[in-house]
């Protein structure tokens, strides 16, 4: 079992403190869905912890295993196991979708013994089959020209070949449709189980009728200020975030304010 | 303004030159009119590059002898991997000597002529006077351009008759294996009326210097109804200026595609012009270079829109490292009468270092009001969120940024019509960033 654990993490962007001491342990072998209104700095913290160049670490910790993520330059974390789906993926022209899955995942692998492009092709063309991807995906420049929901699967695509110990999906469902939405739900159930945690952000409850997360936490101002069960979700679909507010005496829940 | 040059050469050596070629009295008389003209001719002006210091007329020798290769498997490992097997006409020139000849069945059998441009002033007389420096580059447009017909010792001929299209490209390789030689290569392809050719050419130094220098121009003839793909890789070695010119002419309803890759190590002047002279003319212009090291280089691309419904289109990506530096001129001049025309283009520089230098200069010059065009131009470095996207798949930082500058240049590696020509440019590239 891995573990990925976050202790309170300030992050800040252009000097403006976002995260005020988050905290957050997540295993393998577990979903974990963060929930939250706008502005609460979700997104904040999928980045830092994947280490945009944008945002700045000012205090706390992020270690998988006892090893300090912090410390690593991004294809390091990215080495040690971790991936962030990202919300506004690159667009990168000139770059196949299949050359830049293929270096990803050669960057694993010890020179020598990259994988072989007959058995890369079969692990490709039958995820994308899964994910109900056009084949001709894998000869289009990366992301360029997709549209929103293309770039969501393409996000999970990449996640199932590079089979990474955590997941971080950052606001995956946003701009899907029902049915896109459903494929995109297919391929993270598939990579559920041993060996892979995932950390979900999303706005709504939607997602979470197809993924049931083991627990639920929501965001306010910076960090997480309550934790639950999958019925917690269920309950901040119901009812909103207002009964929390008033339970922890927050006015305003985003970033900009103290509590 | 003149400018008096003392040359290298006298017009004793042009006539002995051209004497021991065995050309006609016609081009040995052309050859002594243009170095007389070179000596008092101005030198050409691109823009917004100074090259009163580049050497441009001091060379060590005017030829060098090289040996032939009796067959292909003769050749260096860095042809061989150029010219494959599959390859059905092939020229090879070695410095200043023709040294191999390949012409395929299918050639020989529809009239085509390819041969060196020697040949071809000894035997198709007539065809190279109506071509040579009358319609496209002349020989008084500047000094380089009528010292180039005084000394040109290189290059092809290309003619494609009427009706005749072909499917195979022809390659050419322009070797550079002798640091001495100095290489004034004309390079004629003519497609006539109705036929279509690919050619494709590759200047290749393997001697790591050159003390020489380079002077080419290619006259590039679409008549009507014809198509031309023109695809050139240019890798000579540094300490040799280069000068190279290669314009097209585009008559009714023809089409010229330029696929240029330009990875000189040395100083370099390149110029490409295309004249859309006939009404639904179309060119296309993608050109690709790395600067490295301390070079200096100007790119100038130029459509020059005459017929009615033509349509130019220019796209330059360049990438610069180290303290190299280049001006991109793209040029799109649409003349008066040219109604319902369409001139387009795009020039990107990408630098990666601070010392780096890129100049984009979008030009368009319309003398017509029923047209359109656009241009767009940049210049900036590798995008930091590009490379973070990247990495955080496991690519390292140096993988990543190689990947964004193959993308980059991607848009013309990807059009060169012979696959060993573009993985030979995908390998130049490489090496050039790394």
């Amino acid at each position: 079992m891995s573990t990925l654990v976050i202790q309170d993490l300030h992050v800040a962007i252009d000097g403006k403190e976002i995260l005020k001491g988050l905290n957050l342990t997540l295993n393998t072998n577990e979903i974990h869905a963060i929930m939250g209104p706008n502005g609460t700095g979700k997104s904040t913290l999928a980045s830092a912890i994947m280490g945009h160049p944008k945002y700045e670490v000012t205090s706390g910790s992020v270690t998988l295993d006892g090893e300090d993520v912090l410390e690593m330059e991004v294809d390091e974390r990215a080495q040690a196991g971790l991936f962030l789906a990202m919300q506004y993926p690159s667009e990168i022209t000139g770059v196949t979708n299949a050359d830049f899955l293929r270096s990803a995942m050669n960057s694993r692998r010890e020179e020598g013994d990259e994988i072989s492009i007959m058995k890369f092709i079969r692990e490709l063309d039958s995820k994308m089959e899964y994910l109900e991807m056009d084949q001709d995906m894998a000869q289009r420049y990366l992301n360029e020209g997709f549209s929103g929901g293309e770039k969501k699967r393409n996000e999970i695509l990449q996640l199932m070949m590079i089979q990474p110990k955590f997941a971080i999906l950052d606001e995956i469902d946003s701009g899907l449709d029902i049915d896109a939405l459903k494929v995109v739900s297919k391929g993270i159930n598939q990579m559920r189980g041993e060996g892979f945690g995932c950390l979900i952000i999303t706005h709504y409850q939607r997602l979470l009728n197809y993924i049931t997360p083991d627990k639920v936490h929501v965001m306010m101002q910076g960090r997480v200020v309550k934790s639950g069960g999958p019925e917690l979700a269920h309950k901040l679909e119901a009812e909103g975030y207002d009964w929390i507010k008033e339970e922890l005496g927050i006015e305003d829940e985003t970033v900009g304010q103290e509590a | 303004m003149t400018v008096e040059t003392k040359l290298a050469l006298t017009e004793q050596d042009v006539r002995s030159y051209s004497t021991a070629k065995q050309e006609p009295s016609w081009f040995a008389e052309y050859r002594v009119q243009a170095l007389q003209a070179a000596e008092h001719l101005p030198m050409p002006t691109p823009d917004k590059t100074k090259i009163i210091n580049w050497n441009f007329t001091n060379f060590p020798v005017h030829t060098v002898e090289s040996k032939p290769f009796a067959s292909l498997t003769e050749l260096p490992e860095e042809v061989k991997s150029i010219v494959t097997d599959e390859q059905k006409s092939v020229y090879i020139q070695r410095n200043n000597t023709p040294a191999y000849l390949q012409v395929s069945d299918e050639l020989t059998a529809q009239g085509v002529i390819f041969t060196d441009i020697s040949t071809a002033i000894r035997e198709h007389g007539e065809l190279v006077k109506k071509y040579f420096m009358t319609n496209g580059v002349k020989t008084d447009e500047h000094k380089l351009a009528s010292l180039h017909a005084a000394l040109v010792n290189g290059g092809v001929f290309v003619y494609v008759p009427k009706n005749v299209e072909l499917v195979e490209p022809i390659q050419v390789v322009f070797l550079h294996d002798d640091a001495q030689a100095s290489l004034f290569n004309h390079t004629i392809v003519v497609a006539d009326t109705n036929s279509s050719v690919t050619y494709v050419e590759n200047y290749l130094s393997t001697v790591p210097e050159g003390s020489g220098i380079v002077n080419i121009i290619s006259e590039v003839f679409a008549e009507d109804n014809a198509h031309i793909t023109y695809g050139a890789v240019d890798v000579l070695a540094s300490g040799i200026t280069t000068y190279v010119n290669r314009r097209g002419i585009v008559n009714r309803n023809a089409r010229i595609d330029w696929a240029l890759g330009l990875m000189n190590d040395g100083y370099t002047i390149s110029e490409n012009v295309t004249h859309l002279v006939g009404d639904g003319s179309y060119g296309d212009t993608k050109m690709v270079t790395v600067g490295r090291g301390k070079q200096k280089q100007n790119f100038t691309t130029k459509i020059i829109h005459w017929g009615k419904h033509s349509e130019g289109h220019i796209l330059k990506h360049g990438v610069m490292k180290d303290e190299a530096s280049s001006i991109f001129n793209g040029i799109g001049k649409i003349e008066h009468g040219a109604t319902k025309s369409n001139a387009v283009q795009e020039s990107r520089v990408l630098m990666l270092n601070e010392k780096a230098r890129g100049d984009a200069n979008p030009i368009l010059l319309i003398d017509e009001d029923d047209v359109t065009a656009g241009h767009a131009a940049s210049v900036g470095r590798v995008d930091p969120l590009q490379l973070y996207y990247l990495m955080s798949r496991g690519i390292s930082k140096q993988n990543a940024e190689r990947l964004v500058i193959h993308g980059f240049l991607a848009p013309v590696v990807n059009v060169l019509p012979i696959e060993g020509v573009k993985k030979q440019l995908t390998e130049v590239i490489e090496r050039k960033v790394r």
